[in-house]
């Protein structure tokens, strides 16, 4: 009887702990979702002459993936981005904080899945997405509405369990339309 | 041949002090001593999202450093403190800020203290009023 308080205070720490460790305190939940995507207008990689615009991402669902010749976790989802591109899914490039030669390089190298990438040196346009590391990818509806984002590098069961779903509603739901 | 050690012992000693002082954001962003002071202010109750457990104002990452430039642009453009932090908690949410509004989200955080407290002082008064009352059994008997 004595030791069920401090029993009970611990089995209580214990469980909140054991909680806490299944969560990840790097991903900070965005209060973007279901916002309209913040209009920009930047340079694009290709031809800095030529802006990109939130535009860019309207009609269809598309991604809109934030990186950089920098990050190495970028390296990491590059070919599964490429292997998306490749099976239609529209991607808009958002190269943040980077040197553009190198970002250049990059995707000369790698291959671009980009249908157009756009230059964010000052990183204003990251902000106003709360964007805070790379890579963190947007899902956004075609009436550029922001569904999802997803923070660190796209897999093959990333796009299963959380972007397919997402999309398949928004498929339905577009054709109760 | 002594000296030489103690020159040697000196300058160990010089090198193991020297903490790692190291300056960030060094410029002055404000002539004005009041405005550099607010924006000082401001600055140390941002956090860093990147490195998480500095603020901005510790933080020499890509992020804290545009997200300073934000911060004084928007002091340049005459905006409250209020306004500074709406903007930042919009894009990044109540984790952004050091000291988060009060919500049912942050009712825990805010609260906790003052509960440990309360729970603290309610543990005290009973051990206390127990140990009160053995004295009393010992002395009857």
């Amino acid at each position: 009887m004595r030791f069920a308080l401090p029993l009970a205070v611990f089995i209580a720490l214990g469980a909140l702990f054991a909680f806490s460790l299944t969560r990840d305190p790097t991903l900070i939940p965005s209060p973007l979702l279901d916002q309209p995507l913040p209009s920009f207008s930047l340079p694009d990689l290709a031809d800095p002459e030529v802006n990109v615009t939130e535009a860019a991402l309207a009609g269809n669902p598309a991604l809109l993936n934030i990186w950089g010749s920098w990050c190495a976790q970028c390296g990491t989802e590059h070919a599964f981005l490429m292997e998306l591109a490749r099976n239609g899914v529209p991607i808009v490039g958002l190269n943040w904080n980077d040197e553009q030669d190198s970002a250049r390089a990059w995707l000369e190298r790698l291959g671009d899945p980009y249908v157009v990438t756009a230059v964010d040196v000052e990183g204003r346009v990251a902000i106003d997405l709360g964007v805070y590391g790379a890579p963190e990818t947007f899902l956004v509806d075609g009436g550029g509405t922001i569904i999802y984002k997803y923070i660190g590098p796209l897999t093959p069961q990333v796009w299963r369990d959380e972007f397919m779903p997402r999309l398949a509603q928004l498929d339905s739901g577009g054709a109760g339309d | 041949m002594i000296s030489a050690l103690l020159r040697t012992g000196l300058v160990a000693l010089c090198v193991l002090l020297s903490t790692s002082a190291v300056a960030i954001d060094t410029a002055r962003a404000f002539e004005d001593d009041a405005m550099q002071a607010r924006y000082q202010r401001l600055i140390a109750e941002v956090r860093c999202l990147t490195c998480q457990n500095q603020s901005i104002k510790d933080s020499n990452a890509p992020l804290a450093r545009d997200l300073r430039a934000v911060v004084r642009e928007q002091m340049e453009a005459g905006a409250t403190d209020a306004e500074i932090y709406a903007f930042l908690q919009a894009r990044y949410g109540d984790f952004a800020l050091y000291k988060p509004p009060f919500s049912a989200r942050t009712a825990l955080l805010w609260l906790s203290p003052v509960v440990l407290l309360a729970l603290g002082g309610f543990a005290i008064v009973r051990v206390v009023r127990r140990r009160a009352s053995m004295d009393i059994g010992v002395d009857g008997a």
